[in-house]
């Protein structure tokens, strides 16, 4: 199996800071062979730059993943959309040459050239794959006795033909590798349903955007749990400044604390919640920290 | 936008192309009934794949835009059809007809002037620095040449001049 290479795409070193350092110190905690992407850029986006235009779509996809198949390593991504995009752009390459020969055309003028010979790997199907939930359970030093939501998000697992992770109508892996952390995961109803973020629907459609939101918001209330858990920087977004953006529109408040799993296996593999960006600045997330801290 | 010169036959034969597994519909509802979207928009994807292939009006539906690519329509669909695909496929060419939401206008800028749809700021500067982590990411916020290969790729693309004529001329499909 080759190395890989973090791909870190807009929104994690941007935005949320934080899933970047927890991802930094889970791989190296885990002893997985990583190293920097440098001079990557947006993936890009699947929803908006793929709708608007296929070529430029996949062109610059091609780039980030030749900075990838220069290391010789594979490419590690730590959100859905990005994902989506390497991972089917990658496929794309590797399936059909007039692509790959229309892509490199343009490639020709940076100098550089895909292959075609790398993969493309997403953290939650990398750790689950590579890893499996008991030897991630054997690296725990601190048991999370928590109630958790866990939000797939729809790219990780769909099109599932492309996939290849099972069905998405109720799958089972992302659920065991936060039950092997110690905490338990809750069923909801619509669980699967999508945050409402993607396709770019949140950009040119807020408060659409923000009611599909507010309705899974809904349900994990419901089942009273501690946090929500996942796996895509862009869900991540909506399902927490969302609550915020929420709140400003209809005064419905919420106050569920949200992580990335790479945060929520940071902090069980025992890094402090500061290193891990969880209480940076996110006041609902005081809660969890309490209910930690009181668990010690 | 709704100059009429941007839909001509060319653009019809491109829908045709990009739908013709949407003949496959039977219309039995259960991709309107397995889309979130629908529950708070007036999406209704039914429709549109009843429409695709046979109307450039679809290029004006607001709906087309409301979709936020979840697949559960795709996936559920007793015939196979790939709606989404082919639904990404008609976003395509309506954006090649002139049609781009001023919203999704400015993300494009953002990519073309920094490489990223959501670029860094002061305010993450400063978080990236009290975490530990560099002020700036290891991505072409950092490097700068690796920057400019982005911005001669969306030129030779093409996307700076499609992003820069959409909502303006409403020209014909070039592409
Ligand atoms: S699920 Fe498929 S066959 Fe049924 S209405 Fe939708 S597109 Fe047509």
């Amino acid at each position: 199996m080759k190395g890989l290479s973090l791909f870190l795409g807009c929104l994690v070193p941007n935005r949320y800071p934080g899933i970047e350092m927890a991802t930094k110190l889970c791989l190296a905690k885990l002893d997985i062979d990583c190293v920097d992407l440098e001079g990557a850029s947006c993936c890009p986006a699947p929803g908006v730059f793929r709708s608007f235009d296929r070529t430029t779509w996949l062109t610059l996809a091609s780039r980030n993943i030749v900075l990838s198949e220069q290391k010789d390593r594979d490419m590690l991504t730590i959100c859905n959309g990005c994902f989506s995009t390497l991972e089917d752009a990658n496929r794309s390459i590797k399936e059909d040459e007039e692509s790959k020969e229309d892509v490199n055309r343009h490639l020709e003028k940076i100098g550089r050239e895909i292959r075609g010979d790398i993969n493309v790997r997403h953290i939650i199907e990398y750790l689950y794959q590579e890893y499996g939930p008991e030897k991630i359970a054997s690296y725990v030093e601190r048991q999370l006795n928590i109630r958790v939501a866990v939000h797939y998000g729809c790219h990780l697992i769909k099109p599932t033909k492309d996939r290849g992770l099972g069905s998405f109508e109720r799958p089972a892996f992302f659920d065991e590798l936060v039950t092997a952390l110690g905490a338990s995961s809750v069923e909801y109803p619509d669980k699967m349903a999508c945050c409402g973020a993607g396709g770019g629907v949140r950009s040119a459609m807020k408060d659409r955007s923000l009611g599909m939101t507010e309705a899974k918001l809904a349900r994990i209330e419901e089942t009273g749990v501690d946090c929500i858990v996942n796996s895509c920087p862009f869900c991540h977004m909506q399902l927490d400044a969302g609550q915020t953006e929420i709140k400003e529109k209809n005064g419905a408040e919420f106050n569920i604390p949200v992580l990335h799993y790479t945060q929520l296996l940071g902090l069980a593999l025992g890094f402090p919640a500061e290193m891990l960006g969880i209480d940076t600045g996110i006041e609902k997330n005081r809660k969890l920290m309490d209910l930690l801290d009181s668990q010690v | 936008m709704d100059d009429k010169n941007a839909t001509g036959k060319d653009t019809l034969d491109k829908l045709t192309e990009v739908s013709t597994d949407a003949l496959k519909c039977m219309q039995c509802g259960i991709c309107s009934s397995s889309c979130p979207s629908g529950r708070h928009t007036s999406l209704n994807i039914r429709k549109l794949v009843k429409m695709a292939g046979k109307t450039t009006d679809i290029l004006d539906s607001a709906e087309l835009w409301m979709c936020t690519t979840c697949y559960n329509c795709q996936e559920r669909c007793p015939r196979g059809i790939d709606i989404v695909e082919i639904l990404l496929d008609i976003r395509a060419i309506s954006a090649h007809n002139g049609r781009i939401l001023p919203e999704h206008k400015e993300v494009c800028a953002m990519l073309i002037e920094h490489g990223h749809a959501v670029p860094i700021n002061e305010e993450n500067k400063m978080k990236r620095t009290g975490i530990g982590l560099e002020e700036l990411p290891e991505t072409v916020h950092k490097y700068k040449d690796e920057l400019e290969e982005v911005k001669v790729l969306l030129s030779s693309c093409g996307f700076e001049e499609l992003v820069m004529q959409a909502g303006i001329s409403g020209k014909e499909d070039s592409a």
